[in-house]
């Protein structure tokens, strides 16, 4: 009894949450869990990426350097081997990289999220969503990096973006981190039943959906003039091209870092040409809060599908 | 005290066996809708309610949907039917180090881990010393954990999870780590949260554990709930079914193996002969629940009655013993030594020993009686494992016989 006396006291008195382990448990319930669990997230984000580098003498540059060889891959077939004259025309290409990087960097990772943490799914109890937001957090990080060589090259290049419209790119990376986080989790789940889901992902995402995205080609000089006037039962082709929610997103990100707004001659015909569509800034917020809207929609579904996917993770894996 | 801590509320969980897997897209194209399975219930109804500041233990032979049950209540498995309310932080020790990043340093590794029992980084902060202390890990915190032993690996889990500041504990026989010194110390720590009013809910293949830690017991067999009630009773109900399933273990005896029990050559005696002068008809033993139950508790008095048959007069004393499971004798005590007639007189009668309380604590024991020649030159009949005797522990002490003890603490000046 004296010993009772002498030890804290406190256990028995304290607040406490009750948690109720079912075989169903609500949207609004999960995404409670998910917020109280942000410090997981935030040191799986950086777990991820120390461990990612761990032992190898580059560490992080690696993954700028993946990057920059693909931007200069097609800095070269495009500015010199096929020319299509825009001018510099790097910059156009890295403002639309750098967010088509952050998207496929997280689906890419998420899809394999929870079948690669098997060992911690079977063992240890956690929102399992967290699993897929950690790829969307660390692809988060590299987007940040990139976003720094970014400016080193608008610094070098003398290349002036819109000042006066930065505050799009905030716009633009809100719809697109949701975007993100609705395919991470939504692949993430589905890839434990499915594994062809990650060989899947990698081939459309890798390529097809790469190229239904204006980046390694001009959105007004090349997409607007041939489509607007092709027509499939009836629909504009050109609207069919702003289902994906990526092109808003893009063109968003070039409006600002290219920032040519105006008629561009080329360097190699002279020609003055349209680069970037003319549209007003409200133009871009109208497009990426519809955007938002939907991946808003996308990331409710996903979370409603993991979470009748979820119960099995355990005995699946 | 009142206040539940973990509720389970009927819970049942179901596996599904497939006895082939296709998890890719061609094959379930092919397979699709009769992948074939059979169903597997791991779990069948349990429910039963842990107060705060109690103790469970949960007993079972393996297979017996203990570790499913502590995945449920952990929520790293969903129950197929009904569901697990916890009250209050849950620190689950389903595996130690289960979140261990093997490229991360010990440090890394403790707030990895802190946070995924649901730590803020301050509140890591805070104990991150205590941590490193218990682990014993001083000088290796900042080495990788891939480098640790295997025994640093489970240390610093373990100290990791206690020192979580959890209302639930839910262990499961992972006390079983590390070497002596550190599993008392793991065993010191599970009871000082016991005086601390935590909840525990706790695992073991041994029966003494549960009956040292815990204030009462669950046991499971087959998926379904056999008992609940005293570590005593439980431990009981656990030994029975294991009887039933035909396991040779060496209860309250640590964990010995199964099968380990060595033959010791019984004693055979040619009993068909019927010219014997002397032979012993029944073997019954009594104690105050006869009739109730199929056991004794420690310290109730018994009596083991010979029913014997003689063809004519003559001299002889009967024999009791008491083996153990292990046929090791406990106890071997002949008539005539304790001064009872030599004398047999020819036709039928009983022969009672009597114990005012019989000591042992728990275990099935086997009683086998005979009757010999007054100076044990001969041996008249023999009945090997006669009768079987079972005693329930219903005290906190463990091991073979309960002598009365008592405690004083005088301090000195």
């Amino acid at each position: 009894m004296a010993l009772e006396a002498a030890a804290p006291s406190g256990v028995a008195g304290r607040a406490k949450t009750t948690r109720v382990v079912a075989s169903h448990v609500s949207v609004p319930k999960r995404v409670a869990e998910i917020w109280r669990s942000r410090q997981l997230l935030i040191n799986m984000v950086s777990t991820e990426i120390r461990v990612k580098y761990k032992n190898s003498v580059l560490g992080l540059v690696w993954s700028l350097l993946a990057p920059a060889m693909a931007l200069l891959v097609y800095a070269i077939v495009f500015g010199v081997a096929l020319k299509n004259g825009y001018p510099e025309f790097v910059i156009l290409l890295f403002s639309g990289l750098l967010a088509w990087n952050l998207f496929q960097t997280s689906v890419l990772t998420a899809t394999g999220a929870i079948v690669n943490n098997a060992g911690l799914v079977k063992k240890v109890s956690f929102p399992r969503e967290i699993l897929a937001l950690a790829s969307v957090g660390s692809a988060s990080v590299f987007f940040f990096f990139q976003a720094c060589v970014m400016v080193i090259f608008l610094v070098v290049l003398h290349w002036r973006p819109a000042f006066g419209e930065l505050w799009l790119i905030p716009v633009a990376l809100v719809p697109l981190l949701v975007f993100c986080s609705a395919m991470a989790i939504f692949l993430a789940a589905v890839n434990v039943y499915l594994r062809d889901t990650q060989h899947l992902i990698e081939v459309v995402v890798g390529s097809a959906w790469f190229w239904a995205c204006p980046i390694v080609y001009s959105f007004a000089h090349i997409v607007e003039p041939k489509l607007s006037a092709h027509h499939i039962l009836g629909i504009p082709l050109l609207w069919l091209y702003f289902l994906n929610p990526m092109v808003p997103i893009v063109l968003t990100f070039e409006r600002v870092l290219y920032a040519k707004t105006g008629l561009v001659p080329l360097t190699t015909t002279h020609v003055p040409t349209q680069l970037l569509p003319t549209w007003g800034s409200m133009t871009y917020v109208e497009m990426d809060a519809i955007v938002l809207g939907v991946s808003l929609l996308l990331l409710y579904g996903a979370m409603v599908v993991f979470g009748r996917l979820a119960g099995n993770f355990a005995e699946e894996l | 005290m009142g206040n539940i801590a973990v509720e389970i509320q009927d819970v049942s969980k179901r596996f599904r066996l497939y006895h082939q897997k296709y998890t890719s897209l061609k094959e379930r194209v092919i397979h699709a809708g009769r992948t074939p399975y059979t169903e597997l219930w791991a779990l069948r109804d349990i429910g039963f309610e842990v107060e705060e500041g109690q103790t469970v233990g949960i007993l079972g032979r393996n297979g017996s949907g203990k570790s499913t049950l502590l995945k449920c209540v952990c929520g790293v498995l969903q129950p197929t039917e009904g569901q697990v309310v916890v009250r209050g932080k849950l620190a689950g020790l389903l595996e130690l180090g289960a979140g261990f990043q093997p490229d991360l340093t010990g440090r890394q590794n403790i707030y990895l881990n802190g946070s995924l029992l649901g730590l803020a980084k301050s509140d890591i902060d805070k104990v991150f010393d205590e941590v490193v202390a218990f682990a014993e890990l001083d000088q290796f915190i900042d080495n990788q954990v891939k480098f640790y032993s295997s025994g640093m690996y489970v240390r610093l889990g373990f100290a990791v999870a206690v020192n979580v500041d959890p209302d639930v504990l839910v262990i499961d026989e992972v006390l079983a780590v590390g070497d002596e010194r550190f599993q008392r110390k793991c065993l010191d720590r599970v009871k000082e949260f016991q005086t601390e009013g935590r909840t525990i809910i706790f695992v073991s293949h041994s029966p003494d554990q549960v009956r040292a830690i815990c204030d009462q017991a669950v046991v499971l067999s087959d998926g379904r709930m056999v008992g609940h009630g005293t570590p005593g009773e439980a431990v009981r109900i656990f030994r029975e079914h294991l009887l039933e399933a035909g396991d040779i273990l060496a209860l309250g005896h640590g964990d010995d193996e199964a099968g380990q029990a060595e033959e010791a050559g019984p004693i055979t005696v040619t009993t068909t002969d019927s010219s014997h002068p002397i032979r012993i008809t029944e073997v019954t033993v009594e104690h105050p629940g006869t009739g109730e139950r199929p056991y004794l508790i420690t310290d109730e008095p018994l009596t083991v009655s010979l029913q014997y048959s003689a063809a004519s007069v003559m001299t002889a004393s009967f024999v009791v013993e008491i083996r153990d499971d292990q046929s090791k004798v406990l106890l071997r005590t002949v008539s005539g030594d304790l001064g009872a007639p030599l004398e047999i007189p020819a036709g039928t009668g009983t022969v009672s020993f009597q114990w005012a309380t019989f000591p042992f604590l728990d275990g099935v024991y086997d009683v086998s009686a005979g009757v010999e020649h007054q100076a044990g030159a001969q041996l008249y009949d023999w009945k090997e494992s006669a009768a079987k005797l079972e005693v329930m522990n219903p005290t906190k002490n463990v091991g073979l016989l309960n002598l009365p003890v008592g405690v004083t603490l005088v301090p000195d000046r």
